[in-house]
């Protein structure tokens, strides 16, 4: 049976009457209209769904809006804006580092609670970081080198 | 029960905010000033220019099936290729905006829709950028002498005394005018002309950089930055609902029952769709469809009609399963030679199944309203979709649209087009609404068409100079392609409906002998391809049969070159005359230093070459892998590539997709195969059917060979074969295990 759900997401409280185990993921695409957070697998295999719950980067496939009401929810568009990108996207974009950009959410998503910890990472550690996103379009080399690139970037400010 | 719109206060989005972020496809078409094919004649376009009633698909003879220009000096370029992620699109509006002598940020792009689009059939087998981008850049050639002669016209001045910059034509102490001013009422419409002027490929400014995806950002950011640039999984027009469709648990089942009331009974269930074995379930939201789905693929019964046979045998029962068989090149002494041979070597190679894997599964909207059905599509071909769906659905094809939408990324002919006819069927249960279908994780895994398994025996001679004078290759396959085209049989949705086709077994068994035939100079040369009818659904794959002919003949390459005791980049260009061909291999030689025999600490690299088709682009590759002995584990280190597309479009579009190329290939090579056992597909997840993550990806690096003038050639499938044998062959100086049945996984290196 449906509840009330409180949500904190980029900012902003919403309250829904929802199934409590619904996965957090259909509340921010259907209800929110999100569209950073992408279904890919539904069981945490991908990465296509990742948002920052408290800053950590976490598959919303599986956290249910229920338990989601604890935590301050971020998606990738809080970030930054095509008017206004944030490092990362900026350095996505510069370095080109899409193909059909479906695993992007979960790349930026993964990459940005990275540098929260470590803000000059190596190669290796961003790799590590990007262990539970697939991309299948094979633009590893690239995201690696955007995620080094925002660091940089951020680094120098 | 939720109410299908909730209460989202304090800051629910207002229809204006969902429109703009969710509603774009299904509103963008006014904005683009242009008629769709079922325009009315007399009507006005946005731009009040008059609508001029078009047949559809256009007529491609004629500029504006390929481009309009605009009153305001820009372009739209119309191409029937979809974007599939290879970043087709930049690289057509640099052909356009080059012959157009227009800035590139003033040419705009609209991809396949059978609305407005060419015919252009499949965005498949590398061939955008010669079929779409010869079209294109002729259309604007003659575009612009059209212009140009106009201008002239108006001015007074001869063409030979008119200039072009940035769409502005001028005439010395004559005045100017612009594109959009000489097209003022009068819409380019003539014949292209297949000879108009060109320009010279070395005066180009425009086509040749680099220039950046400008969809990326949208990517990036959540929020697509032009109206058609989302995905189709992210569209959500108003009043749109959520279907999921339930499969059967192998191929051939007979659906005896299923949980009709319990699944009514959840909330926002709509209702449930069987038609014969096609069970599916509407709902007014996702969530809620996906919980009927559960409930459905639970409780529903089906009777097996025919279980898949045991997995062990596939490649053994191959030789005896032999449907029809075709002599690809046939040398009549290719057997004598082989007789009186000083050296002789046989091989068997073998490729698994393997699947497309696209991270996003394949989803599609249909709405079907006042007996028009429109459907959104990530299909690779929009036309035969429409015409497979009339088929399936006894609709006119005059009635349908299908519309091209970006998808996740799409490497040959995956779930797109059933999804799409799992949609239109649930729409016309569901008039006046759009349907949404997004295949679930184990859907996309277990019905996808795979690639096909294939075997592959070679076997061949060396004279005294260690020359090899004959080469036999009987190789074993399904065949490499079961797209819609055009019929409903194909159409995984059509098979299951009462009164369905059957699916059909006839298929495309060139693409399964594709890249057989050697580049090499070999004076025997014969090659056979045995059809079999393979237990899994297969279509094409990246590259068809070009990856396993390309892995067999590329490793035995190197096995010839040992047995002659020679070096095998030595032994390849020995072999060669091609001078591109072997242009691409010096490259790569240089890059890497070759030979790099460094057997120590397990590690070792490898080298391959082939030219895809033998007519596309030329590519050459090194690997280096390390093999460890401890930990028993495998990895692809480093991938070094060159590439020779003919005259580079976009020289970072190319790199990019040769990269990508190449570490998918590594993930094919070291790890994927579709397991099975007779009850069904046991790799129907992440899990079960592992790919590269980013700890094991290899670092790549891609040298282009560009040919300023050669006319371009496809490369987004050149990779593929030659990493699978660099790799193969790397791990054999790496270790001494010489792998010939694919994935090469650390398992056999122990043996």
């Amino acid at each position: 049976m449906s509840q009330p759900i409180r949500l904190r997401v980029n900012g902003q409280t919403h309250q829904a009457e929802l199934e409590p185990e619904m996965p957090l993921l259909y509340f921010l695409r259907n209800d929110l209209a999100l569209n950073g957070p992408k279904y890919g697998c539904g069981v945490r295999q991908c990465g296509a769904c990742m948002v920052l719950l408290d800053g950590k980067a976490q598959p919303s496939c599986v956290i249910p809006v229920d338990q989601a009401q604890q935590h301050d929810i971020e998606t990738l568009e809080s970030f930054g804006t095509p008017d206004d990108p944030h490092p990362l996207q900026r350095a996505f974009v510069e370095e080109q580092a899409a193909q059909c950009g479906y695993c992007l959410n979960g790349a930026i998503v993964c990459a940005q609670a990275l540098l929260a910890v470590n803000p000059a990472p190596s190669d290796t550690e961003i790799r590590e970081a990007l262990e539970r996103v697939l991309c299948r379009c094979g633009t590893h080399s690239r995201i690696v080198r955007a995620v080094a690139r925002a660091a940089r970037t951020q680094n120098a400010d | 029960m939720p109410t299908p719109t909730r209460d989202t206060s304090p800051s629910a989005p207002d229809r204006r905010d969902f429109l703009r972020q969710s509603g774009y496809l299904a509103i963008g078409f006014s904005l683009l000033g242009l008629e769709s094919c079922s325009g009315e004649a007399g009507a006005t376009g946005s731009d009040g220019t008059p609508k001029q009633a078009t047949a559809c698909p256009p007529d491609t003879d004629r500029i504006d099936a390929w481009l309009r220009v605009h009153e305001d000096t820009t372009v739209t370029v119309l191409t029937g290729k979809i974007a599939i992620g290879q970043g087709i699109l930049v690289a057509l509006r640099q052909i356009a905006a080059e012959e157009l002598d227009l800035p590139l940020d003033k040419v705009k792009i609209i991809m396949a829709d059978t609305g407005h689009t060419p015919n252009e059939r499949y965005t498949a087998g590398s061939a955008s950028i010669e079929g779409s981008g010869t079209a294109i850049r002729r259309a604007a050639a003659t575009a612009r002498q059209q212009l140009l002669e106009r201008a002239a016209d108006e001015l007074g001045a001869a063409v030979v005394d008119l200039t072009v910059t940035d769409g502005v034509i001028g005439a010395t102490a004559r005045g100017e005018r612009t594109y959009g001013e000489l097209v003022a009422g009068k819409q380019l419409t003539a014949q292209v002309f297949r000879d108009a002027p060109r320009k010279d490929p070395y005066d180009y400014r425009i086509v040749g950089q680099p220039e950046p995806r400008p969809e990326i950002l949208g990517m990036v950011t959540g929020r697509p930055v032009d109206d058609r640039d989302g995905y189709v999984q992210d569209m959500r027009p108003p009043g749109m609902v959520h279907a999921r469709v339930v499969r059967p648990p192998v191929y051939r089942a007979t659906l005896q029952s299923f949980p009709a009331d319990g699944v009514e009974a959840l909330p926002g269930v709509r209702q449930i769709v069987r038609d014969g074995n096609f069970l599916a379930v509407v709902a007014t939201d996702e969530y809620a469809a996906i919980r009927a789905w559960q409930m459905l693929r639970r409780q529903s019964n089906w009777e097996v009609d025919q279980s898949l046979p045991d997995p062990a045998n596939l490649f053994n029962d191959m030789p005896g399963r032999v449907t029809n068989s075709e002599v690809v090149t046939s040398a009549p002494n290719a057997h004598s030679d082989w007789e009186s041979a000083t050296a002789r070597l046989e091989a068997l190679y073998t490729r698994p199944y393997q699947m497309h894997g696209s991270i996003g599964p394949s989803c599609a909207l249909a709405e079907y309203r006042d007996g028009q059905l429109t459907v959104w599509t990530h299909s690779q071909g929009v036309y035969p979709l429409r015409d497979s769906l009339a088929a399936m659905l006894d609709l006119s094809a005059d009635n349908i649209r299908v519309i091209g939408v970006r998808g996740s990324g799409c490497y040959g002919h995956n779930g797109a087009d059933d999804v799409a006819a799992d949609a239109a069927r649930l729409a016309l249960a569901e008039p006046d609404r759009p349907v949404r279908v997004q295949w679930m994780r184990e859907d996309e895994h277990g019905w996808e068409p795979y690639g096909s398994a294939m075997r592959l025996q070679l076997r061949a001679a060396l004279d005294g100079d260690n020359r090899i004078v004959s080469w036999v290759t009987n190789l074993w396959t399904d065949v490499h392609s079961h797209r819609p085209g055009g019929d409903a049989a194909e159409l995984l949705t059509a098979q299951y409906l009462e009164g369905g086709p059957e699916a059909p077994t006839e298929g495309y068994l060139g693409g399964g002998y594709r890249n057989s035939q050697p580049l090499y100079r070999i004076p025997n040369l014969h090659i056979e391809a045995h059809r079999i009818e393979g237990p899994l659904r297969v279509s094409a794959l990246r590259s068809l049969g070009a990856y396993g002919n390309i892995f067999a003949i590329e490793s035995f390459l190197d096995e010839l070159a040992d047995r002659a005791g020679e070096d095998p980049v030595a032994f390849r260009l020995k072999h060669l005359d091609d001078e591109r061909a072997r242009a691409v291999i010096e490259e790569v030689r240089q890059q890497v230093e070759w030979p790099v025999y460094d057997a120590e600490d397990g590690r070792g690299w490898g080298f391959a070459f082939a030219r895809y088709k033998n007519e596309a682009a030329y590519f050459a590759v090194a690997a280096e892998v390390a093999y460890d002995a401890e930990t028993e584990s495998l990895r692809v280190l480093r991938l070094v590539g060159a590439i020779d597309a003919g005259q580079t479009i976009n020289p970072d579009g190319l790199r990019n997709q040769t990269e990508g190329g190449m570490i998918q290939s590594a993930s094919w090579t070291t790890l994927e195969e579709v397991k099975w056992n007779t009850n069904g597909i046991v790799s129907l997840d992440w899990e079960t059917y592992p790919i590269l993550r980013f700890p094991e990806v290899p670092e790549v690096s891609v040298s282009i060979l560009d040919r300023p003038g050669a006319p371009p050639l496809g490369a987004g499938e050149a990779a593929q074969g030659p990493t699978a044998a660099a790799i193969a062959n790397a791990v054999f100086r790496a270790t001494g295990t010489r792998v010939r049945d694919l994935p090469i996984t650390a398992a056999k290196v122990v043996g």
